[in-house]
């Protein structure tokens, strides 16, 4: 049965309908059919999902965001921009979902590499092959309600296509811009990496001050040996709303690392989930910022369908005010994956009486010889380290700060890509009081 | 420099220190010596500001000013220094971060500028040199994985850079080995000049060899109940504490 709040848009989808992509690709009208009957019968997720619990959605009872049309001013500066996209990568821009061909910088993309909008790969015979089986290929229209939403109405997203053996010589930045108040905005990327290529991907998203519903779905496909890390940098409008999902396939010996930077939004969901094949690894680091009444949640699920999987986990959080902050994390062990190991840690750090997380790591072990270990911690800036810091001339204030930071930063220090990492820095300094965190100094 | 009047503390309603009187002048050297429980750490811990500690009579006073009314920060500027017994552990935070924090801190309070950025680094590579330190642990993180020997050298560089007034060693002995005991004595006399000043609290007389103390007291039931020069170290390396206890017990 439909929930209230998902009804509304079953009930409109018609009027919608042609501003989506793709309506002359048949087997992809099936499936946005078939994802319109599913979000008929689910609705929205609800708490009583487990997968849910911590995360009530029933905002999007009172609030009905229209799908987005494609904005015909370019009101997005210069400026602006140049705060988001990246100088030393390729970027493509999509702004509410279409894709932006005067904002994105494509130019000199290596032989044989595909960053092209998903709108235009569904209309070029030459993506066939590439896109085949990829789109709900990562991820089942039955997985929440925000998939199948998705799945019906994306307006555009992303291609990219690593052929084998490639090394992409620059990162690739994917950049989501909304512009427009009470719309909702549904992209779908799907990212293919051949067998033994390389590729890093950023993902960012980010908003005008307006209030927005976000819904993203990235498909992964890593080939076999090849190594992928795609950087999410969630940073949309203090107003927005964000689901994102990202459902990955990783082949034998393939490499995956996820960084995921919830910083942004009022009310943001991130799942990350991967499949392991035969001696895989994954490494899925996050870290959520919550101030005010932000409300963040991350849930991963990690399957090890087969031996030698090696899986990491380190979620960590920083929650003030009245923020919550909720980790789900899931580690499946097949009972064919023998010799797995996996760690999966999450550590949080709660700032006021009135911020709250909510941790919940489970393992499923259904193989006999693995070695899989998870630790969580909840807890407050250590009175021990503020008096030796007060003791080396620092105030109070100061050292709290100083001790928030460096909490957070163990994170942001993992990023290796320059103005990346500059550019997360700026964001979470932004988000924090820094006040005596001197930043000529870090 | 430091004048120390009828200071009674308690954690909770417990009684810690029960009547300390202490007169330090400027470039003294005073060793606080004392079995287990008697109160030595209590007396680093109240004259560098931690919290949980309730001073119940007494006073302290730091060059005019009343110290305990203080808190920890304006201490260590004021030139107040604590070398910890357990230095703590701060992941995140470099070492170079913090001394260039912490130096700065002393700078704005006297009404100076920041230090120069080439200077900083002139004056802690010289002072790394003169610990016998690896240049690579100024960018790591504060003590993160340092053995105990580290930890207490990286006190004492903390000490070298910051130039204080009055310096409360607190069990610096404590975890280090001779060799590693050597470089940190040398450290701390090469400190000494005639406006600072040394308060050590120490179990054994052993850091003594290497560090000559001017006056020596002895803390037992939260009270100094003897004092000399630096012969009195060896006294009690010899006898133990017991007969002092025995002695104030019969008293």
């Amino acid at each position: 049965m439909a929930t209230a709040n998902s009804s509304a848009y079953i009930e409109r989808y018609a009027d919608v309908a042609s501003l989506l992509c793709g309506q002359n690709v048949t087997w992809l009208q099936q499936q946005r059919a078939d994802a319109l009957l599913r979000l008929t019968e689910h609705g929205f997720p609800a708490i009583r999902d487990e997968d849910w619990r911590y995360t009530n959605v029933s905002v999007l009872d009172k609030q009905y965001f229209a799908p987005a049309q494609k904005s015909a001013s370019a009101v997005i500066t210069a400026d602006w921009l140049k705060a988001y996209q990246l100088v030393d990568a390729w970027s493509l821009v999509l702004v509410d979902g279409y894709f932006s061909a005067e904002l994105s910088m494509l130019v000199d993309l290596p032989e044989g590499v595909t960053v092209v909008s998903l709108a235009e790969a569904l209309q070029d015979a030459q993506y066939a092959t590439v896109l085949e089986g990829k789109i709900n290929g990562a991820v089942s229209q039955d997985e929440n309600g925000f998939v199948a939403f998705n799945g019906a109405y994306f307006v555009g997203g992303v291609l990219i296509h690593v052929p084998a053996k490639l090394q992409v010589s620059k990162p690739i930045q994917v950049l989501h811009i909304a512009t427009q108040e009470l719309t909702a905005i549904n992209t779908r990327s799907v990212i293919v990496a051949d067998e033994l290529s390389e590729l890093q991907l950023i993902e960012t998203f980010v908003g005008l001050e307006c209030a927005y519903l976000s819904v993203a779905v990235t498909e992964v496909f890593v080939g076999q040996n090849a190594n992928v890390t795609l950087h999410k940098v969630q940073v949309e409008s203090e107003k927005a709303i964000h689901f994102g999902g990202t459902y990955v396939k990783q082949a034998r010996d393939a490499r995956f690392r996820h960084d995921n930077f919830a910083l942004g939004a009022v009310l943001a969901r991130s799942d990350v989930h991967t499949d392991l094949d035969h001696a895989s690894e994954c490494e899925l680091n996050g870290l959520y910022l919550g101030v005010k009444r932000q409300h963040i949640d991350n849930h991963t699920r990690i399957n090890h369908l087969k031996p030698h999987g090696i899986s990491r986990q380190l979620y960590k959080g920083v929650l003030d005010d009245r923020a919550r902050g909720v980790f789900q994390g899931r580690v499946v062990v097949a009972e064919d994956a023998q010799k797995t190991d996996s760690q999966m840690n999450n550590r949080n750090l709660l700032l006021s009486s009135d911020a709250e997380a909510d941790t919940k790591p489970q393992l499923e072990i259904y193989a006999d010889d693995v070695k899989c270990a998870h630790g969580v911690t909840v807890g407050q800036l250590d009175e021990k380290s503020i008096f030796y810091l007060q003791s080396r001339c620092v105030d109070e204030e100061t050292a709290r700060n100083m001790l928030t930071f460096a909490f957070a930063n163990e994170m942001v220090d993992k990023v290796k890509i320059k103005s990346l990492h500059d550019l997360i820095l700026g964001q979470v300094l932004t988000r924090f009081p820094q006040e005596g965190i001197n930043k000529e100094w870090l | 420099m430091l004048s120390i009047k009828n200071l009674h503390v308690s954690v909770g309603d417990k009684p810690i220190l029960k009547g300390i009187n202490l007169e330090i002048k400027p470039g003294e050297i005073h060793a606080i010596m004392g079995p287990n429980g008697s109160g030595k750490s209590t007396l680093s811990h109240i004259l560098s500001g931690k919290s949980g500690y309730t001073v119940t009579e007494g006073s302290a006073t730091y060059q005019g000013k009343d110290l305990l009314e203080m808190p920890p920060e304006i201490r260590a500027r004021e030139g107040v220094f604590l070398a910890f017994q357990y230095p703590v552990e701060i992941p995140g935070v470099s070492n170079v971060y913090l001394l260039k924090a912490a130096l700065n801190s002393i700078r704005k309070h006297h009404g100076q500028s920041e230090v120069d950025a080439m200077d900083f680094l002139t004056l802690v590579k010289g002072k790394v040199r003169l610990l016998e330190m690896d240049e690579k642990f100024l960018y790591r993180a504060v003590n993160e994985g340092f053995s105990g020997g580290e930890k207490k050298r990286n006190e004492i560089l903390q000490m070298a850079i910051l130039e204080p007034k009055l310096c409360i060693l607190d069990e610096t002995d404590s975890g280090l080995d001779i060799d590693a005991l050597k470089i940190v004595s040398e450290g701390v006399n090469s400190l000494r000049s005639p406006d600072r000043s040394f308060v050590m609290v120490t179990h054994y007389q052993r850091l003594l060899d290497y560090i000559k103390p001017d006056f020596v007291h002895v803390l037992a039931n939260g009270q100094i109940v003897k004092s000399g020069g630096a012969e009195l170290a060896l006294e009690l390396e010899e006898k133990g504490y017991s007969w002092l206890e025995d002695a104030e017990a019969s008293a």
